[in-house]
């Protein structure tokens, strides 16, 4: 019997998740061993159409990483989709749309100028990219932009979700583990749409810093602060987004001193993140003066990176209204 | 989120027309049909118009389909769910389904009163059906909470309001703890020489009330003396009260007076006698206060200031005098809270071109109490601000303050009668010669008009019109040492400079200057100009919509001393009611913590208003006590992790309405997009 097929792709992504897949040292040859990998462009040569010509669920298990960003992502999303069994959206940006998804706050024509025209970009002729070109030898493509990223759940029907940026490698580890005893029989796959490889409650959870009631008086940056090591962050002003954050990286930021920036995604239950935050840290500022409550909101130098920093695209609101608009 | 629950539910929606109230802005029966045809994938299995769905008949009508069509879930789309929430819940129980499976949408506050277009708004009571249906489906049967209600009962104020209502309470056999902030119970009234329209002594008729009030078994007087908190919910009030330290032991102190006759220190009473007369740095504000027991005013007491004196220790024959004496903070466990913490008087000082604090001879309507009063620092006689020149004649301006865009919109109520009173009382003492300036003359009481007739018989003058200003510049001989009233006589249609000896500004009644802040303490609101709003103006004016808290009195809006007293008494039969139920029946809406989810970042362990959040250490998480939670929904706003719920307000819930209510725009979208 021939060995059950396994795919990995990235789309709109840093790379990082291919990273911690690899960073799963000799587990990684379990991999090898019970699966077949067919399709893995940043591991080995593949054609999409070698994918295009397989048959429909015939892999059964495809990790996908990277926000939907242009035509290219979503015709292999939808491609993978029809020919695995179980697609697993992996990664904050195939969750949620992470930091590519910040694009989603301008107009797509204000990103491409940005990204053409800053100080370090070498590029005299000004000249933008094109969809096609006609060349001697032909006309050639290249992917289009879309007006704003989208998760791969609003392009395709997803069966679980691997949070992180990235995965912590012995969650991914322990996935395919999980997955491994599934095929032997020895366990089952929790039900669709779970988020796997990740914890049932919060960073705070995980986190070994002394907590007592909270409450906020000034908002500051950790660079530019002397913080208690045994304490809570937040009760002392560090906006760590810890209580908001899924659980499932042992507190890998507050261990080591950092504040949660909330790369594990919103918590088992919280419909938007961004917003869940912006209420619990509002609901512990200690003060009933407005002027004051302003003076300690300022604190907050980023309010959109701080709350949406890895869910913009996947929130509620998924853009603001220029990058909606920049797509008509 | 808008997942079918398995097994469908059986929706019945309910369109009330509200007479035309409703149905005048918004085609009812296209919401109807429309509901019944397009909602009926969502479940939606009858949808009916009705011209009163609150009647009888309507409530009649969900409980024949209740059992017809089998239904498990009502909407009824009519009114605010302050007004009739309770009637559906009602209907549907009585129909045999659990009444927290009712759902009341409003499209009349929400759409028929505030829109005049009919289709838009016929869109949109469609927007609010279709968000209510979705909401609906999700809605868990729930029992009420019944909780004992504790049987005292606090009341805030000692003024006439709060004094009626706390005798009728300890009448009907309960206890009450009445506090005042004042050394004395009495209020205003007490400061008053006659009241209108009968003119009986003001002293006369309320002190024997006080009298009761101090004597009365049942009731525990604490004045002197501040709320300071207020924790718990209706039934299981927690309230701290801070019993100033009066310097004087009440124990000991029998009230012979000796200790303020010997004080040396005098000292303005601006408060009792508004500023016109003096009293000592110990003292009771009036011979008849009650308690009995004088207070140090530690301000202005020279032991205090400068560490000697002490002649009222040296004199007191039962060794009273307490200087070491401290603040007592004590807390007190009532079922039922009353406000009536009165009012203050508008500062006549804001118009400046009436002159008061400027000219001497204008006195405010408080002022003029204190004159005319025979126990007052004039023993009686209305003369001018030397202390001794009688007026020949006086005019009295209505409307200081009121009516007024400038300062208070809101009309005093008292301001006509107290002025005619005023009138009466200068002319039968000074037979001086009285103008009144109104606005309009307003009588609406029993005897009132009568008084007014009465006053236009013995000859006072009335000039309608409001006054420009009140001056000393004379501009001819006759003017000279006088007032000038300048004021557009409006019936006549000319100016007129009208001289006079003495202005009384009968001044409008304002809130206290603390309502705002009492208002939160007490967890009520206040209107824009700083009243308490009543639970339903017409139908509810003692109670607030907070449950166990109640009014009575000028801190509701300003009113005479018979509709304060009638208030007192309403709030008093209000609560001596809820007292013999010995138990409440509290809504269901809880908040629980989801143990496996809460991970003990304690952000809502501070926020509770009711303090129903405790933390366990070893645990780790936080728990919501039941028995304390009032369903405020705060907590679960805050929790970062989603792990606090509210009891009918889940995600799903509010989700599912929203979208419901963007049913009708996204469809229509999709329809433009294909």
């Amino acid at each position: 019997m021939s060995k059950p097929k396994f795919a990995m792709y990235w789309a709109a992504s840093c790379g990082g998740c291919e990273i911690a897949v690899l960073n799963i040292h000799e587990k990684i040859l379990d991999v090898d061993a019970n699966f077949e990998v067919v399709f893995w462009p940043v591991a080995m040569d593949a054609k999409y159409k070698d994918v295009e010509a397989m048959e429909d669920g015939s892999i059964l298990l495809t990790l996908f990483n990277g926000g939907i960003r242009n035509d290219e992502n979503e015709h292999i999303a939808k491609l993978l989709r029809k020919k695995s069994q179980i697609l697993v959206a992996f990664g904050s940006c195939a969750c949620e749309g992470c930091i590519p998804g910040l694009a989603n706050f301008s107009p797509i024509q204000q990103v491409v100028d940005t990204a053409f025209s800053t100080v370090s970009t070498d590029n005299p002729e000004n000249v933008r990219p094109q969809p096609s070109y006609d060349m001697p030898e032909g006309t050639i493509h290249i992917p289009t932009l879309y007006p704003v990223l989208r998760t791969l759940d609003q392009v395709v029907d997803v069966d679980y979700y691997m949070p992180g940026c990235p995965p912590e490698s012995h969650q991914i580890a322990a996935v395919i583990d999980l997955v491994i005893q599934v095929l032997q029989g020895k366990a089952q796959l929790p039900p669709k749409g779970s988020v796997i490889g990740a914890g049932g409650s919060t960073v705070c959870d995980e986190c070994k810093r002394k907590r007592n009631e909270k409450t906020i008086k000034e908002f500051g940056r950790i660079q530019l602060m002397h913080a208690d090591p045994e304490l809570c962050l937040l009760e002392q002003g560090i906006p760590c987004n810890g209580p908001a954050t899924r659980s499932g990286c042992n507190a890998r930021c507050p261990s080591a001193g950092a504040q949660c920036i909330g790369c594990y995604g919103p918590a088992e239950g919280v419909v938007d993140y961004g917003a869940r935050l912006v209420s619990a840290f509002a609901s512990v500022i200690d003060s009933n003066d407005p002027a004051e409550i302003d003076r300690i909101l300022d604190g907050l130098v980023d309010p959109a990176g701080q709350f949406y920093r890895f869910n913009l695209a996947g929130s509620l609101l998924r853009a603001a209204k220029p990058a909606w608009k920049s797509g008509d | 989120m808008s997942d079918e629950k398995k097994p469908q539910e059986r929706v019945g929606v309910y369109v009330c027309h509200c007479g035309t109230n409703i149905a005048g802005v918004v085609n009812v029966a296209e919401v109807s049909e429309w509901a019944g045809r397009e909602m009926a994938k969502e479940g939606v299995v009858v949808a009916r118009d009705y011209k009163f769905m609150c009647s009888s008949l309507g409530q009649e009508l969900i409980q024949k389909d209740i059992k017809e069509h089998g239904l498990t879930r009502v909407v009824v789309a009519a009114c605010s769910p302050h007004l009739h929430e309770k009637t559906f819940r009602t209907a549907c129980n009585g129909g045999g389904l659990n009444p927290y499976l009712c759902e009341l949408v409003s499209i009349r506050e929400q759409v028929s009163w505030v829109h005049t277009d009919k289709s838009a708004a016929t869109e949109k009571a469609k927007a609010i059906v279709a968000g209510g249906v979705r909401r609906v489906v999700h809605h868990e049967p729930l029992e009420p909470l019944h909780v004992p209600i504790h049987p005292a009962t606090l009341v805030v104020g000692g003024g006439i309001a709060g004094i009626q209502a706390a005798l009728e309470i300890a009448e009907a056999g309960y206890p009450v703890y009445l506090v005042e902030r004042e050394p004395t119970i009495g209020g205003h009234m007490a400061q008053f020489d006659k009241t209108f329209p009968t003119l009986d002594c003001s002293a006369c008729i309320l002190t024997p009330k006080m009298v009761d009030a101090g004597n009365h078994p049942n009731i525990t007087l604490l004045t002197y003396s501040e709320v300071e908190k207020v924790d718990g919910y209706v039934g299981n009030f927690v309230v701290t009260i801070r019993k100033r330290a009066r310097s004087v032991n009440e124990e000991l102190c029998t009230g012979c007076g000796i200790c303020w006759e010997k004080c040396p220190k005098k000292v303005i009473d601006d408060k009792f006698e508004a500023g016109l007369g003096y009293r000592k740095a110990v003292y009771v504000p009036f011979p008849q206060a009650v308690p009995k027991y004088p207070v140090i005013d530690r301000e202005n007491c020279t032991y205090y200031q400068k560490g000697t004196c002490k002649a009222c220790e040296k004199f007191c024959p039962t060794g009273a005098i307490d200087f070491a004496q401290e603040d007592q903070v004590m807390t007190v466990e009532v079922g039922n809270i009353l406000l009536a913490t009165g009012w203050q008087l508008f500062d006549a000082r804001k118009i400046p071109n009436y002159g008061y604090g400027r000219l001497a001879n204008v006195f405010t309507s408080l002022e003029f109490e204190r004159l005319s009063n025979a126990a007052g620092p004039t023993g009686g006689n209305i003369v001018l601000r030397d202390g001794k020149t009688v007026p020949k004649s006086v005019a009295i301006v209505h409307c200081v303050g009121s009516r007024d865009k400038n300062y208070n919109n809101y009309c005093s109520a008292i301001c006509c009668m107290q002025s005619l009173k005023f009138a009466h009382l200068v002319k039968e003492k000074t037979g001086a010669t009285v103008y009144n300036f109104y606005i309009d003359i307003r009588t609406p009481g029993k005897g009132y008009d009568e008084f007014y007739q009465r006053l236009i018989e013995e000859g006072t003058l009335f000039v309608r019109g409001k006054v420009a200003e009140i001056t000393d510049a004379a501009r001819n001989p006759g003017e000279e040492g006088k007032l000038i009233v300048q004021v557009e006589d409006t019936l006549v249609g000319k100016q007129r400079r009208i001289p006079v000896d003495m202005v009384i500004l009968s001044a409008g009644l304002e809130p206290q200057p603390d309502a705002k802040e009492v208002a939160k303490k007490f967890g009520i609101s206040c209107s824009a100009d700083g009243f308490y709003i009543e639970r339903h103006p017409k139908l509810d004016p003692v109670a607030t919509m907070t449950e166990g808290i109640y009014l009575a009195g000028c801190v509701q809006g300003p009113k005479d001393i018979p509709s304060s007293v009638a208030q007192g008494a309403a709030a008093a039969a209000r609560i001596v009611g809820k007292i013999q139920q010995k138990e409440i029946a509290l809504e269901p809406v809880r908040a629980t913590v989801n143990q496996e989810q809460c991970s003990g970042c304690r952000i809502c362990n501070n926020l509770c208003p009711f303090n129903a959040i405790l933390f366990h250490e070893d645990r780790m998480v936080s728990e919501v006590n039941p028995a304390l939670c009032q369903g405020c929904g705060t907590c679960v706003a805050a929790c970062p992790a989603g792990a606090i719920s509210g009891t009918g307000f889940s995600n799903e819930q509010i989700l599912s309405q929203i979208e419901g209510l963007l049913m009708l725009n996204l469809s229509s979208k999709e329809a433009a997009a294909a």
